[in-house]
C-alpha cells in the first residue's frame, strides 16, 4: 500500500502545482484553461499507473513519479549553440529550439516557408489563432486514461505549431528541437507540438528530444498531427534524452480521407522512454505507417505502446518496430490494431522484431489485434532473437572478421527502419550513431 | 606444390561422425567435381573447408597453398584466397550487396597489404563481373539477396566469386534449383573464371552440371569417404548406373584406404 500512498502523493504535487499556475492571469483568463481544469480533474481523479496496470506491466515509473519536480524559469537558460551542432539535420524551413521547455529566440530561426505555411511557438498561436487551435488542441487523443497526456494539457506552456493550408507543400524539414539540461534541481517539462495539414497539404516536421550531459530531467510531451483529406504528413521523433532522464511522450494522429501519414519514432538514449501512439484513420483510403527503431544499452528501457484505430474502410496501417538492446537494457513493445465495424477492407500489418545483443537484455512484446469488420487483411507478429549466425558464416566466408561480420548484422537491422526515413541529412546522421556504437572492428 | 591437400579429414557434427578420412588434392588450374547421394558428406567438406565452427575436426590435416588451412578463423581463409559459394546463400535484410561486397573486398585487400578500393574503382569493377554472369546491376543495390530468386542467388554467388577473385573456389550444390537457362549462365559464369592459377571444387548431386562444367575429375563421395575417382567419364557412367554401382565395385576398398 505504501507504494499506492507515494505515487498519491506526487499526485496531489502536481495538483498543487496547477493551483500556483492558474494564479497567473493569462492562464486564468485563457480559453485554453477549462480544458486544462478538465484534465487536471482527470488525471487526479486517474493517479499515476503502477506495473498491476496492464498497460504498465514491464515498465515500473515509481522513481519517475516520486521525485519532486520543477518546472524551469520563464526564460530560457542559455546554452552554447554548438552543443545543439550534433543534431542539426542539414537544410530546414525552420528550427524552433526550446530549453527546458522555454522557447529560445536566439537558438531559434526561420528561412523560407511555402507562402502561408505557418511555424510559430504554441504560446504565441494559442493567443493569436485561438479560433483555429480550438479545433485541434488537445482534440486529437481520446486522453482519457493516458495520465501523461492529461498532465501535459494541463500543465502545457508552449511548444511547437505548424500549420499547412489547403494545397500547400512545405518541402524542405521544420526541426523542433527540445532540449533538456542539467539543472540543481530535476525538472519537468511538457512541451507540445501541434501539426495541421489542412486538405492536400504536405509538410515534414522532425522532433528531435535530446538531453545534454547528464540532464536529470522528465519530458513529458504530446505531438498532435491532423491530417486532412488528401494530406501528407511525414514526422520524425528522435529521441536522445540524457542517461538520467525520463521522457514520457504522446503521439496522437487524426487522418482524413485519402491523408497519408507517416511517423518514425528513433530512440537512442534516455533512462526510461515511454512512446505513445494512437492514431484514428478517420476518413476512407486513409493510410498510416509508424516505424519505430530504440538501440539501448545499460539499464535503460524504452516502452512502445501503439493503438491504431481503423474507423473508415479501405485504410491501411502498418508498424514496423525495431530495437537492438544490449548489456542489461529493456524493450517492451505492445501495439494495438483496432477495427471498428464499419472498416471493411482494412488492410493492416505490425510488426516487432528485437535483436538480442547480450545475455542480460529483456523484450516483452504483446503485438493485438481486435478487429469487428468481417472482410479485412489483418496481421501481426513479433520476433525477439539474436544475430544470425548462419549469416555471420556468409559474411566471414567472404573475407569480414567476426566483429565486422556482427556490426554490419546490427547495421543492417538498424537500416531497414532508417532507409523510411526520407530526410537524408537525419538518415545519415542516424546510421552515424548506430556505426559508431558498434564495437569497433 | 598443390593448391589444396586434404590428408585422411574426419570430421563430426553433435557426435555423429559425418566425415570419415577424406583424402584429395587439388592443384591450380584443376577443377574436381564431388558427387554423392543426399547425406554422403559433400556440403559437410565444402562447408569444413571454408571455416564452420559447427563441425568439429578430429583427425587429418588440411594444408592449402603450403599453409594449415584448419588453423585458420573463415575470414582469414577468404582473405587467403579460398571462397565457398553457398548452397543456400543467406538473405541479409538492410544491407546492400555493393555495400556488403566493397567490405568484403577491401578487408581482402587490407589483408594482402593493398590500398582499399575507392567508389569508382569499385563500382567498375562490380559492373564489369555482372555482366558476366548477367546479373541485373540493381539488383547490386537491393538488399543481400532478399526477394531475389533461387537463380538470382545463385548468380549472385558467382558474381561474387568473380569480384572477390579466389584461388580456390568451392561450388556447393550451385545447381541446385535451377532451370536450365539459369543453370547455363552459371555454368558460364565459372568457366570463365577457370584459369591456369585458380582451382576449383565442384559440388553437386546431378551430372547435369556436368555437361556445362567439364571437371578434370569426378570423385564420389560415400559415406562419408571418397569411394571412386575418375576422369569426367565417371560422371556420365554414374549417371547411368546411380551411386549404388559404387559400392559394389572392388576399387572402393583401395580408394578408402
Amino acid at each position: 500500500m505504501s507504494t499506492a500512498t507515494q505515487t498519491r502523493n506526487c499526485v496531489d504535487e502536481f495538483a498543487a502545482q496547477f493551483e500556483q499556475f492558474e494564479k497567473n492571469d493569462a492562464i486564468a483568463r485563457s480559453w485554453f484553461h477549462p480544458v486544462r481544469k478538465a484534465a487536471l480533474a482527470n488525471f487526479v481523479e486517474t493517479g499515476f499507473p503502477t506495473t498491476k496496470h496492464e498497460d504498465w506491466r514491464f515498465t515500473n515509473i515509481k522513481e519517475a513519479t516520486s521525485t519532486d519536480w520543477t518546472v524551469a524559469s520563464e526564460d530560457a537558460k542559455s546554452i552554447e549553440k554548438n552543443a545543439l551542432s550534433p543534431f542539426c539535420i542539414g537544410e530546414v524551413a525552420a528550427t524552433l529550439v526550446f530549453v527546458d521547455g522555454r522557447f529560445s529566440t536566439e537558438l531559434s530561426s526561420t528561412n523560407e516557408l511555402t507562402e502561408g505555411v505557418v511555424v510559430s511557438r504554441l504560446a504565441d498561436a494559442m493567443e493569436s489563432d485561438a479560433k483555429k487551435l480550438e479545433q485541434y488542441l488537445g482534440q486529437v487523443l481520446a486522453q482519457k486514461g493516458n495520465v501523461f497526456a492529461l498532465l501535459n494539457t494541463a500543465f502545457v506552456q508552449d511548444g511547437a505549431y505548424v500549420f499547412a493550408p489547403k494545397n500547400a507543400v512545405q518541402k524542405t524539414s521544420i526541426h523542433v528541437v527540445y532540449v533538456s539540461t542539467t539543472n540543481d534541481r530535476p525538472t519537468v517539462s511538457h512541451p507540445r507540438t501541434l501539426i495541421v495539414a489542412e486538405e492536400n497539404a504536405q509538410v515534414t516536421v522532425v522532433e528531435s528530444f535530446v538531453g545534454l550531459e547528464s540532464a536529470n530531467s522528465l519530458t513529458n510531451s504530446v505531438t498532435e498531427i491532423v491530417s486532412g483529406d488528401g494530406a501528407n504528413v511525414f514526422h520524425h521523433k528522435i529521441v536522445q534524452e540524457s542517461p538520467k532522464a525520463y521522457h514520457f511522450g504522446t503521439i496522437g494522429a487524426w487522418l482524413g480521407r485519402d491523408s497519408r501519414s507517416t511517423s518514425t519514432n528513433v530512440c537512442f538514449d534516455g533512462l526510461l522512454t515511454r512512446n505513445n501512439v494512437e492514431a484514428y484513420l478517420k476518413g476512407e483510403g486513409g493510410c498510416c505507417t509508424f516505424n519505430g527503431l530504440s538501440m539501448l544499452r545499460d539499464e535503460q528501457l524504452v516502452d512502445n505502446h501503439l493503438r491504431i484505430e481503423h474507423v473508415a474502410p479501405h485504410c491501411e496501417s502498418w508498424q514496423y518496430f525495431k530495437g537492438i538492446y544490449d548489456s542489461a537494457s529493456h524493450g517492451v513493445f505492445a501495439g494495438r490494431i483496432f477495427v471498428h465495424d464499419d472498416a471493411q477492407k482494412t488492410d493492416a500489418k505490425q510488426t516487432n522484431q528485437s535483436l538480442l545483443l547480450s545475455d542480460k537484455a529483456l523484450v516483452d512484446s504483446k503485438p493485438q489485434l481486435e478487429i469487428f469488420a468481417d472482410d479485412v487483411k489483418c496481421t501481426h507478429g513479433a520476433t525477439i532473437g539474436q544475430i544470425d549466425e548462419e549469416a555471420v558464416f556468409y559474411l566471414r566466408a567472404r573475407g569480414l572478421s567476426d566483429t565486422a561480420a556482427r556490426n554490419l548484422l546490427v547495421h543492417a537491422f538498424a537500416n531497414e527502419t532508417l532507409n523510411e526515413i526520407t530526410v537524408e541529412p537525419l538518415h545519415e546522421r542516424l546510421e552515424a550513431i548506430v556505426l559508431e556504437r558498434l564495437p569497433k572492428s | 606444390m598443390a593448391l589444396l591437400e586434404i590428408r585422411n579429414l574426419h570430421a563430426h557434427v553433435e557426435g555423429n561422425e559425418i566425415l570419415r578420412g577424406i583424402n584429395l588434392t587439388v592443384n591450380a588450374g584443376e577443377v574436381h567435381s564431388i558427387m554423392g547421394p543426399n547425406g554422403s558428406g559433400k556440403s559437410t567438406l565444402a562447408q569444413v573447408l571454408a571455416g564452420k565452427e559447427a563441425y568439429e575436426i578430429t583427425e587429418g590435416e588440411v594444408i592449402y597453398d603450403g599453409k594449415d588451412l584448419l588453423d585458420m578463423e573463415p575470414d582469414e581463409r577468404a582473405c587467403e584466397g579460398v571462397f565457398l559459394a553457398f548452397q543456400y546463400p543467406v538473405e541479409i535484410p538492410g544491407v546492400t550487396t555493393n555495400y556488403f561486397l566493397k567490405a568484403a573486398v577491401n578487408a581482402k585487400r587490407k589483408h594482402n597489404g593493398q590500398d582499399e578500393l575507392d567508389a569508382v574503382d569499385f563500382l567498375e569493377l562490380v559492373k564489369e563481373k555482372a555482366a558476366l554472369v548477367e546479373l541485373d546491376s540493381k539488383l547490386l543495390n537491393r538488399a543481400v539477396n532478399e526477394g531475389f530468386s533461387g537463380g538470382e542467388k545463385k548468380r549472385n554467388e558467382i558474381f561474387q566469386m568473380s569480384v572477390l577473385d579466389p584461388k580456390l573456389a568451392i561450388l556447393d550444390e550451385t545447381d541446385s534449383g535451377l532451370d536450365i537457362d539459369a543453370l547455363k549462365t552459371v555454368a558460364h559464369g565459372v568457366n570463365s573464371l577457370r584459369g591456369p592459377e585458380r582451382g576449383m571444387i565442384v559440388v553437386t548431386h546431378y551430372q547435369r552440371l556436368l555437361e556445362y562444367i567439364v571437371p578434370d575429375f569426378v570423385h564420389v563421395l560415400l559415406d562419408g569417404r571418397i569411394a571412386k575417382s575418375g576422369g569426367k567419364e565417371l560422371a556420365l557412367e554414374l549417371e547411368a548406373k546411380g551411386y549404388a554401382w559404387v559400392n559394389e565395385t572392388p576399387e572402393t576398398a583401395a580408394a578408402a584406404s
